[in-house]
């Protein structure tokens, strides 16, 4: 089923800053629920084909979410979100990283400060997400990964074309 | 909604690749490309609308003949990763609407 619920995407490269904002035909607080508790985090974060994995669940300010997007292949991708504020059902705000099965952050990869906010728009939620990223090079870098973790078959056929379009 | 090409659905499809692939070494008109393949030329004529829509190829009118040339600069673009991670997020958020309503039917 395709959605017709709001839907904006904007990357802007001057502030570094990917602005998320859709809208879901819920009330707030199980829009938040599903942003905030591990079990229902797992139904629907990572992408298909992947699926997600909560290793440990701290929602708290100084807490974190220890997770895994997990490829058909068994391919593990980790990533730590460290709680800093938390309005419950209003907004929360958090440092992501890379990191490995042990929790141990990737220093060479990107960080984003996410900022989430949840808004009633009648029945419906309106969830905006802001994430903003030190440089315009660890954006970039973040979108190149995006598309190792959610998009490898697409890659490859786009690799298959790049390499025959070089010959 | 807003319908908008995305190039990565346009090189999904063999075809084309295929004609991409044929633009990359030399321009061509469409008649030409149309031979190399053993498909209806109005077959044709769609994959290299939906290539020119997203501006992966350029047409350009010479005489009686459309002749048409890649734009392999586009293909390299950074937004063309963009739309990728724009798709992460569609993706994710579908899934989303998908256990919102399974948990609200199971309220009921």
């Amino acid at each position: 089923m395709k959605s017709t619920m709001q839907f904006d995407f904007i990357a802007d490269k001057k502030n570094n800053t990917l602005t998320v904002k859709r809208e879901f035909d819920a009330g707030r607080q199980l829009v938040w629920d599903c942003h905030t508790k591990s079990e229902l985090l797992d139904k629907w974060f990572a992408p298909k084909p992947l699926t997600t994995k909560t290793k440990s669940m701290d929602f708290s300010e100084g807490g974190h979410w220890h997770y895994a997007m997990i490829e058909p292949t068994g391919t593990e991708y980790w990533g730590l979100m460290s709680y800093q504020k938390i309005k419950p059902i209003e907004r929360y705000e958090g440092l992501d990283a890379f990191s490995n099965e042990k929790g141990e952050i990737n220093p060479d990869l990107p960080r984003a400060h996410w900022n989430v906010s949840f808004e009633d728009r009648g029945t419906r939620t309106l969830v905006h997400t802001i994430a903003t990223y030190n440089s315009l090079d660890d954006l970039e870098k973040v979108i190149q990964m995006g598309m190792q973790e959610g998009l490898t078959s697409t890659m490859e056929r786009l690799d298959d074309l790049l390499e025959a379009l070089n010959k | 909604m807003k319908l908008r090409r995305d190039p990565f659905q346009a090189i999904a499809d063999p075809t084309r690749r295929a004609i991409l692939v044929l633009l990359a070494a030399q321009t061509m008109s469409a008649g030409a490309i149309a031979e190399k393949f053993d498909v209806a030329r109005p077959t044709i004529s769609k994959h290299m609308q939906v290539l020119s829509e997203c501006e992966l190829i350029a047409a350009q009118q010479k005489g009686r003949e459309i002749y048409y040339e890649l734009k392999a600069d586009k293909m390299k673009d950074i937004d063309t990763w963009l739309s990728q991670f724009r798709k992460i997020w569609e993706d994710r958020y579908n899934q989303l609407d998908e256990l919102l309503s399974t948990i609200k039917k199971n309220d009921l």
